[in-house]
């Protein structure tokens, strides 16, 4: 919370706050997702503006009650705009010790914490590595409390719609999310909706968890009664007027894919293996098969690759999506797809390595294998997505870019961007370009290697067509026929070709912007990707102060926009800031020879704002 | 009336490329590719519909030497990308060209899924028990102690059956030729473009400079007749120069055995009949080698079923009938919406 006032709201008194963050947490099986997912609905819905951040355990079903299998979700909202998912939540639930454990660092000075203390008995304390009742052994000093037995006290609101006892515990998440509720002064019939919706089927669960729902937010006026504790509001924010709606990563990307598919007047050929945190995409694409879209699940990482190229072959957009682990196996495939110069689209949600590395944390460290992690000179289109919605924009545009210049492009995006959700004011689709794809039919002095002379992108013949039979592959081809060639000058032209091709596309992406404060000055914060949020709000709150500090966030990361050096130039100081140990930072000193200063952190975690602000400072300082 | 015009008949020549052919003097693959444009121009093949896959190897520059669509690929993959553009374009007639190192090694995983997936495309699979390309390395079908520069001892692991492997995978349709056959061949290869679904069929290929004479055993001129056994539906599994041997079951053993009829009282009854539906008959006759056996060539198995491009695109056609809008505009705003004034 950054600034508090208190106000009186018919009759109850609540204390007016401009942004909370609050964290649910508990075990992997306790629907901390669904209570999270709730919460971001009603409050989107009360006018705030909003960021999210799921945080799960790679284990599916750790064992219960360890620390291992704590899964959280943390909602950043406020009157004021929200960049990040919040630096330190102000309110904890922990559903049992082990999420108290995981999560009490985290937690703001002076913080709230829910408990259920249902769960908190020997054999829980000892799971989770707590030597006691941490409630009463001093480990929550200077946190303020609020203990409730969760989990009987569900049971008892549940009582009368005679479920088994397995699914009347099941309910508890939406008891503690009534009593977030009423601690926010949220309203709770969306989320009634939403269950009778859900459970239609089964009317008694439905009514069971909107029983729950109201016993978790009658239990907080109760204690609000008592004069135990307070309860808050959040104004809305100024927000742009429009039609929103919220939207993760994972969705804006296939939406943007299907949009973008339509746009170039193209079926799409999506093809995935399954790995965390890509599988998603396979997921949604799945449910969209209306939109003509193929979706593949390959027997491997290459054959999804594979699969796609052989769909483009066929004159649809080929896509495949993947992480780290994955984008290596797909390696070959993609310099295929270089030499025989045919669209594809390949995604890369990236997330913590080397190897296995932590699958669902998040990390920016696969840029270099994007740019350059192939063998020979193998030029590739590499774009970047900055915000779960942004990612929408960006699949539009790597299909315009992939199908316009025949050319792979890579599509960065992270496991924090894919997950994370923001309310999306809804863009009208009517009002995005058309790029139609034109398939090659004049059989005119046809050569499967011609280029249109301005975009150096080889015309797209494909088979079904005839009398443009014709032959491509992975061996070096003639510049003038496409047939194989060994010839040493023709290698040299076509290595050359290749590059200029990808190194032209600088004059059809926009030039870049800053996104923060004046065009030139003493310091130019850059980043790409999801450090978008923390770097925005750290740099608005220190020009609040009066410095001259600009943000500068980077999509097309290969090529680099063509003004980008000029623009880097005009700063005393750049500040690269990225989830890894410097890698966009190489290719900008490699490419404009300037001293820029990295920030890196690589723990699985995001960039919280003070990190930033910290970065900032002690540059100023210097 | 109008007068419709007859199209021109493709001739052979229609279908090989003007690209001049680099295998080596004398290599098995001129003669599979002549049987392959003999078989094009049997069937009348549209060229444009037609489409050559490989992945890397000798046998992978197939493609170059066909007048038709052709994608070399690279090493292994040919099955995963030929299925990736079967399913964009059903309409498409798709062969894949590979060998035993391409298929069966680097490639093998791509080759059992879009077997069992049953893609309907043909699969052809030149056996030359070697690593040509690469100058001369065992395969993994060659046999123990074949000496390669990386075994000049001698190879120590099993080689591995590609047919029965086929078989394994749930292929619906497999076949086998030999490069030197050039009639039998086209038959073969026209059985595999009827059957609808993936349609695997091995050439024994002699590799002239490594692998020199490696199935002169049952592939010789004068030892063909009593080693090789042309298998065909509903007829009699007979073989030898004067028809006079035959395949019988020994059903205390569940195994074939190779009977002289008029010896030792066999007669023509104990001869079993070919039945290309049975699989683990097309096992058994799989399973024979030399110098006991003879070798099964032609199509041992043929038991079609429904094709996974059919399947994916009666889901896509399901779903558009159920859902008609195709407008994003609608898929943007499904689920829960607010207006901020």
């Amino acid at each position: 919370m950054e600034g508090s006032t208190t106000v009186a709201m018919e009759g109850a008194i609540r204390e007016q706050v401009e942004d909370v963050v609050v964290r649910f947490a508990g075990d992997s099986g306790d629907g901390i997702q669904i209570a999270g997912g709730q919460f971001t609905l009603t409050t989107a819905l009360a006018g705030n503006d909003l960021s999210t951040f799921p945080d799960f355990p790679a284990e599916i079903r750790a064992p219960q009650g360890t620390t291992f299998g704590v899964s959280a979700f943390q909602i950043h909202f406020g009157s004021r705009e929200i960049r990040t998912a919040g630096d330190a939540p102000d309110v904890l639930v922990a559903l049992n010790p082990a999420a108290l454990k995981v999560n009490i660092a985290d937690l703001s000075k002076g913080g709230l914490i829910i408990v259920d203390t249902g769960s908190f008995t020997e054999r829980n304390f000892k799971k989770a590595g707590y030597n006691g009742n941490p409630i009463e052994n001093g480990s929550v000093e200077g946190f303020r409390l609020i203990t409730a037995d969760i989990t009987r006290n569900t049971l008892e609101a549940v009582q009368e719609f005679g479920l088994s006892q397995k699914e009347a515990v099941r309910c508890k998440n939406m008891y503690a999310l009534g009593l977030v509720y009423w601690l926010y002064d949220r309203d709770r019939s969306p989320t009634t909706g939403w269950l009778n919706d859900k459970f239609g089927k089964r009317p008694e669960i439905a009514n069971a968890n909107i029983a729950a729902v109201n016993a978790g937010h009658a239990f907080g006026e109760t204690i609000e009664a008592s004069g135990e504790t307070s309860s808050y509001q959040v104004m809305p924010a100024t927000i742009e007027p429009g039609l929103y709606r919220t939207i993760t990563g994972i969705e804006a990307i296939s939406y943007g894919l299907v949009a973008g598919a339509q746009k170039a007047d193209l079926r799409m050929t999506f093809a995935g293996y399954p790995i965390t945190p890509a599988s998603a995409i396979l997921h949604s694409l799945s449910k969209l098969k209306q939109f003509d879209i193929i979706t593949f699940q390959a027997e491997d990482e290459i054959a999804a690759v594979g699969a796609a190229l052989g769909g483009s072959y066929a004159g649809t957009l080929g896509v495949t999506a993947s992480s780290g682990p994955g984008i290596a196996l797909k390696t070959e495939t993609i310099g295929l797809a270089i030499s025989v110069e045919l669209p594809l689209i390949v995604i890369n949600v990236q997330r913590a390595g080397p190897s296995t590395g932590m699958p669902t944390k998040t990390e920016q460290s696969d840029l270099h294998q994007a740019v350059f992690g192939r063998n020979a000179d193998s030029p590739l289109v590499v774009i970047s997505a900055s915000t779960p919605a942004d990612n929408f924009e960006v699949a539009i545009e790597a299909v315009r870019l992939t199908t316009k210049y025949m050319t792979p492009v890579m599509l960065l995006t992270d496991g924090y961007l894919a997950n994370a959700s923001e309310p999306w004011n809804i863009p009208d689709a009517d009002k995005i370009p058309k790029f139609p794809v034109n398939f090659l039919n004049d059989t005119n002095e046809f050569s499967p290697t011609k280029r249109d002379p301005v975009t150096l992108a080889r015309n797209w013949p494909i088979p079904g067509t005839p009398h443009l039979e014709h032959r491509i592959g992975g061996i070096e081809k003639s510049y003038d026929t496409g047939n194989i060639s060994y010839d040493a000058a023709n290698h040299q032209k076509m290595t050359d070709i290749r590059k200029n091709k990808i190194d032209g596309i600088a004059n059809d992406i926009p030039e870049q912007k800053v996104t923060r404060g004046e065009d030139a000055g003493k310091i130019a914060v850059v980043g790409w990707g999801s450090t978008f949020g923390p770097i925005t709000r750290a740099v608005q709150k220190i020009r609040l102060e009066g410095h001259k500090v600009s943000h500068i966030h980077i999509r097309h990361i290969w090529p680099l926009p063509k003004n980008l050096g000029s623009l880097l130039n005009g700063f005393k100081k750049v500040i690269v800031a990225e989830i890894n140990t410097g890698q966009l930072i190489t290719v900008l000193r490699s490419q404009y020879l300037i001293d820029a200063q990295g920030l890196n952190k690589i723990s699985g975690q995001p960039f919280k704002v003070s990190e930033v602000e910290e970065a900032i400072r002690k540059s100023l300082e210097n | 009336m109008n007068k419709i015009t007859p199209p021109e008949k493709l001739t052979i020549k229609d279908y090989a490329s003007d690209q001049e052919v680099r295998w080596c003097p004398g290599c098995g693959d001129y003669s599979i590719v002549r049987a392959m444009q003999k078989t094009l121009a049997d069937l009348q093949s549209p060229p444009e519909k037609t489409v050559f896959i490989s992945g890397i190897g000798c046998a992978a520059r197939f493609p170059y030497y066909m007048a038709t669509y052709g994608f070399h690929t690279i090493h292994g993959r040919a099955a995963a990308i030929a299925t990736g553009t079967k399913l964009a374009n059903p309409e498409l007639d798709i062969w894949v060209i590979s060998g035993d190192g391409d298929s069966l090694s680097i490639g093998g995983n791509h080759l059992m899924h879009v077997l069992r997936r049953n893609v309907d495309l043909q699969y052809i699979l030149f056996n030359n028990e070697i690593y040509g390309l690469t100058k001369g390395q065992y395969s993994p079908t060659s046999k123990i102690g074949t000496r390669s520069p990386s075994t000049p001892m001698g190879s120590i692991d099993s080689p591995l059956s590609a047919t029965l492997y086929a078989l394994g995978c749930g292929a619906k349709f497999v076949a086998r030729g030999i490069d030197t056959k050039p009639k039998h061949l086209p038959e073969v290869f026209k059985r595999a473009h009827a059957h609808k679904g993936a349609s695997f069929v091995e050439i024994f290929q002699n590799c002239i400079v490594y692998n020199d004479g490696v199935y002169d055993s049952f592939t010789a001129k004068d030892v063909a007749a009593e080693r090789q056994i042309e298998v065909e539906h509903n007829k009699p599994l007979i073989f030898g120069k004067e028809k006079e041997k035959g395949l019988r079951m020994n059903s205390d053993k569940i195994e074939l055995e190779v009977v002289t009829i008029g010896e030792n009282e066999a007669t023509e009854k104990d001869i079993l009949v070919h039945d290309e539906t049975n699989k683990v008959l097309a096992t058994l006759l799989a399973q024979m080698e030399g110098p006991n056996f003879p070798v099964a060539i032609g199509v041992l198995y043929c038991n079609p079923s429904n094709t996974y491009e059919d399947a994916v695109h009666a889901q896509i056609a399901a779903e558009k009938k159920a859902h008609p809008s195709t407008n994003i505009n609608d898929l943007l705003r499904s689920g829960p919406t607010w207006t901020v004034d």
